[in-house]
């Protein structure tokens, strides 16, 4: 049981960590390697309000979330465009946007080092908590709630209104998209800004209870790599299965085997579901 | 012009401060060909400043090397036989990447020109290093470097000094705390113990176990974690399932906070608790108040002495920021140390002032220390969050240990 | 032999006695540089070999070179074996692995492909240190040798220059034909016969074998290894990045984009300390914007202006 709900609990910190990424990769097509550093930043907002204002990290993501996604936005809308306009194919736009996420990731970096380069540390609801008999930390608690109301406001969002149509419309096939009428750039662009957006609430949420520092993103960004692509590119249902999936694992196998060997046994799960399915669980076979 | 090469590294949060120093940055660059006085002493030090390491040395080591330059400067400079040079300080940031820091220290060495060189920050940087500095003949005097392999490194290496202990004196320095606990009826031989799965973590692990298996301890708990691991409440549970006395942990930075964190939620309950590496860190008593009354962590300081009172104030005063309760001291130490050799010489001559460091005592805000074959064996080895104050409770040769307190609950 | 060839020929030993001359001409900075430069010349280019014509990008190029360093360590630190033995038995484990990756990962594709490679290379990155952690726990890892930064240059050449014969062989032999076309439709390639796999396969194992070495020999340079240092992550993406600002589509290409990069990387660590990182980034971007096909593209691009 114990194993169970800290298994769910983790996985939930994995869907808030992989959401977005699949958003930006799934719709606009752009594999963000900057990903991390937006949880980076969220997380030195959460603290710097918290430690200088006392503000509380639940009222931080009310305030980041339209900061990031205006700032998503510009990025996609002025560094992005250019690149998704001149690429040939497929191919190229992801080797240039690794490229160019990859200068993103390093500027944002130098950015947040010299603001703060010591550790982001501060607590906030870290008092245990009883579920079902077993005990949690609050603040996990919390974020999970939170990775729950936003997996469940995107699915819906993506599957009931007209601008979530479009946007999946653009995930499965940005050319039939444009040719039914859809701005394919202006749904890209809302994708991952969206994206971006959700990614530096989670990165406030994590903050409660991980501490960060300016250089950790990379770690972040290749969990949601993993993630996104063990789900399936495009498919909101895939990312957050398998977030609970590594959540699960890593704590069974921390419990029941050995703590040392947690991230390697989900690497490995990650590479057996590649294995047997080429495409990730939910995605579709490539032609 | 010297002053303004002295780049501050303030984690005060403001845009305009960010501006101003981009913009300082850009003018030391341009200037940087024209300000070459030739009547300062250039000192070079490489340290991460991004990576996985910088965290740490944001705390332990740039804001010391800012501290010192910034007192001898305000002195007047170093007294050499000719007469008093500024300190002329020149910093890269080695990314936390060993390649990285090796072409550094060859820069420094071989354009930079440059007089003396602080030492790393890490084990592994350290002895990366110490090549170079032995080819170039620089003194080395490492602090953050903790091995037992200080005799052939030194025999290889003879500028290098070690000031902050073997890997062996700080597994010993626990051990002997618990094993006091333990005789007077504390605390009984239960010990949950779990390491980070990195160099520094195996090493202390490794070296730990049959310490404290031979000091009749009983490791109930032993288990490794990977470095970044998101959750330890796995471990915490654990390690509470077996019931200990006492609990270590040879951890790191993130994890120590970590760590911390799921045991008050879990209420591990022990007599002793013990996490390595950044317990001593003012954000770690900052992070949890009053909670962490107790707990045990690597290294230590006596903050009673004058010497000491006056050093945290001036840390803060001209950082900005607080001094950790261990390396901080010990890594202002070896500049003090390096500050005397030369004005001891009086001229800068690398060759003299390494034999000045190996032949003479030196006065510190940590007493007198001198080195034996290149080690200087006064160091802490184990502190204590007692009423709000990190105090040092086991050394090597330190006076002033504090008694040490039984952990008692969380509160 | 035709003249083009003959001439291409000079010029390669000219650079090569040209570059085998730096330790004598320079030491110290200077030498620290070429060896880092020469490090990531034999990395990208032996990447290049198997991704240039297959567009496939590995991302674990970090776990062949970990591979290299860290058997050569625990070899040299734990059991007193030779350095030379234990390059051999690294090459030959990374060799092994990377054929054992390249059958497995036969059915996946573009960002498939790229992200199971760094997973792969994470997995092993973790449980190497837990290998070492329960099972060799050494009191560090210390490679001690006698070796100079000049000794440490000339193996690298030496690797490099192994890299760029064979590359120039199999762009001459059915293999490299058979590659040329796996790159520009695979179908195609199975349909006239060329049996992808083993082309494939036979080339991540040639790029495995490579870094593996090249992480042998930057051992002695590191002395003290951890883990965690030389499974390093960032070393796959650069060695990617490097390639690819050169330009993948012509053998010399990742040569390219190193040197440049090298050197823009060290400008800028020198004249902004503190913002080196943010400084580098913003290098990223304008390469990607300024420099879409590498520098391959531009000279070719440039050469096509002044022969019009």
């Amino acid at each position: 049981m114990d194993i169970l709900i800290s298994g769910l609990l983790l996985g939930g910190t994995y869907v808030l960590i992989a959401m977005g990424l699949n958003l930006q990769y799934g719709v606009a097509r752009i594999m963000n390697l900057a990903n991390g550093e937006m949880i980076v930043l969220g997380a030195l907002a959460s603290f710097w309000v918290f430690t200088t204002a006392s503000v509380s990290p639940i009222f931080t993501v009310v305030l980041i979330f339209p900061v990031a996604l205006l700032g998503n936005w510009l990025v996609y809308r002025y560094l992005l465009i250019p690149l998704v306009r001149r690429a040939k194919n497929q191919g190229q736009l992801e080797v240039d946007s690794i490229l160019a996420t990859f200068g993103m990731s390093f500027i944002l970096v130098g950015i947040v080092v010299s603001i703060n380069g010591e550790y982001f540390t501060y607590s906030f609801l870290a008092s245990p908590f009883e579920v079902l008999g077993s005990t949690v930390a609050l603040n996990r608690l919390v974020a999970f709630v939170f990775a729950v109301v936003i997996a469940l406001v995107l699915y819906l969002w993506l599957n009931r209104s007209r601008a979530g149509m479009a946007v999946r419309a653009v995930s499965v096939n940005s050319a039939s998209a444009r040719l039914v009428g859809i701005n394919v750039e202006k749904v890209s662009a809302l994708a991952f800004a969206i994206g971006g957006a959700v990614t530096a609430v989670a990165g406030v949420l994590i903050s409660t209870f991980i501490t960060l520092d300016a250089s950790v993103g990379v770690m972040f960004t290749m969990k949601a790599l993993i993630i996104v692509i063990m789900g399936g590119v495009g498919d909101i249902r895939g990312a957050i299965i398998a977030a609970l999936i590594l959540g699960l694992v890593e704590t069974a196998v921390a419990t029941l085997i050995d703590p040392g060997l947690t991230l390697a046994a989900a690497y490995l799960i990650f590479l057996l579901v590649l294995l047997f399915r080429p495409q990730g669980l939910f995605g579709k076979p490539q032609t | 012009m010297i002053k303004a090469r002295m780049i501050k590294t303030n984690p005060t949060f403001s845009v305009r401060k960010l501006v101003r120093q981009l913009g300082s940055a850009v003018l030391i660059a341009g200037l940087a060909f024209t300000a070459q006085a030739a009547d300062t002493i250039k000192i070079g030090a490489v340290a991460p400043k991004t990576g996985p390491l910088a965290g740490g040395a944001t705390v332990t080591q740039w804001p010391n090397v800012q501290l010192w330059v910034e007192e001898v400067n305000a002195r007047g400079g170093l007294k050499l036989k000719d007469g008093q040079r500024m300190i002329e300080l020149i910093e890269y940031d080695d990314k936390t990447n060993p390649g990285e820091h090796i072409k550094a220290v060859q820069r420094l060495a071989t354009q930079d020109k440059v007089d003396f060189i602080i030492a790393p920050y890490g084990t592994g940087f350290n002895v990366a290093a110490a090549p170079i500095y032995a080819k170039y003949g620089y003194p080395q005097i490492a602090v953050s470097a903790i091995t037992d392999k200080m005799d052939e490194l030194t025999a290889r290496y003879p500028g290098l000094f070690f000031t902050l202990g073997t890997t062996t004196s700080f597994v010993n320095g626990v051990k002997d705390i618990l094993v006091d606990m333990r005789e007077s009826g504390k605390i009984g031989n239960k010990v949950a113990m779990v390491n980070v799965a990195d160099a520094f973590g195996i090493e202390l692990a490794e070296a730990a176990r049959p310490i404290f298996t031979d000091a009749g301890f009983e490791l109930v708990y032993d288990n490794s974690y990977p470095l970044g691991t998101p959750d330890l409440s796995p471990i915490i549970k654990g390690a509470k399932d077996a019931a200990p006395d006492a609990f270590v942990a040879w951890s790191y930075p993130p994890d120590t906070f970590g760590l911390t964190e799921q045991a008050i939620i879990e209420d591990l309950d022990v007599g002793a608790y013990y996490t390595a590496v950044a317990t001593c860190f003012p954000a770690f008593a900052g992070k949890f108040g009053s909670k962490i009354d107790g707990v045990l962590g690597a290294g230590g300081v006596n903050p009673d002495t004058d010497k000491m009172k006056d050093y945290f104030a001036k840390h803060k005063e001209i950082t900005g920021k607080d001094a950790d309760g261990w390396a901080s001291a010990n890594t202002y130490v070896s500049m003090q140390i390096l500050e005397q050799a030369i004005e001891g010489v009086g001229e800068v001559d690398r060759e003299k002032v390494t034999q000045y460091i190996k032949d003479n005592a030196f006065d510190t805000i940590m007493g007198e220390i001198s080195f034996e074959n290149q080690v200087s064996n006064k160091f802490w080895t184990v502190g204590q969050w007692q009423d709000g104050v990190y105090r040092g409770v086991a050394s090597s040769n330190m006076e002033g240990a504090a008694e040490i307190k039984q952990k008692s609950g969380w509160n | 032999m035709n003249a083009a060839s003959v001439k291409n020929l000079s010029i390669a030993i000219v650079c090569i006695v040209l570059a085998a001359l730096i330790p004598f001409v320079f030491n110290g900075y200077w030498l620290s540089i070429a060896l880092t430069a020469m490090m990531y010349i034999a990395l990208s280019t032996s990447w290049a070999l198997f991704s240039g014509p297959t567009h496939y990008i590995s991302l674990a190029s970090g776990a062949f070179f970990g591979i290299g360093g860290y058997l050569v360590a625990t070899g040299m630190s734990d059991y007193n074996l030779s350095f030379w033995l234990m390059m051999a038995i690294a090459a030959v484990v990374a060799t092994v692995l990377a054929a054992l990756i390249g059958m497995a990962t036969l059915r996946l594709s573009g960002v498939y492909f790229v992200i199971f490679t760094l997973g792969l290379a994470e997995m092993i990155r973790n449980l190497v240190s837990w290998v070492q952690n329960n099972f060799l726990g050494s009191r560090g890892l210390y490679v001690l040798t006698d070796f100079t930064e000049a000794h440490i240059y000339w193996m690298l050449l030496t690797v490099s220059v192994i890299v760029f014969a064979l590359g120039w062989v199999i762009s001459q032999s059915r293999l490299g034909f058979a590659m040329r076309i796996i790159g520009n439709d695979e179908t195609v390639a199975r349909h006239v016969g060329i049996n992808t796999a083993k082309a494939k396969v036979l080339l991540f194992m040639t790029t495995g074998f490579f870094a593996a070495i090249v992480g042998a020999i930057i051992a002695p340079r590191y002395s003290y290894i951890e883990p965690n240092l030389v499974f390093s992550p960032e070393l796959s993406f650069l060695v990617v990045i490097m390639a690819l600002l050169g330009g993948m589509h012509r053998l010399w290409g990742p040569l390219l984009g190193v040197i440049p990069f090298t050197l823009i990387w060290e400008a800028i660590s020198i004249w902004l300390p503190n913002f080196t990182t943010l400084f580098l980034g913003l290098t990223f971007l304008i390469i990607v914007y300024f420099l879409p096909n590498g520098v391959v593209g531009l000279l070719e691009k440039l050469r096509a202006r002044v022969a019009t």
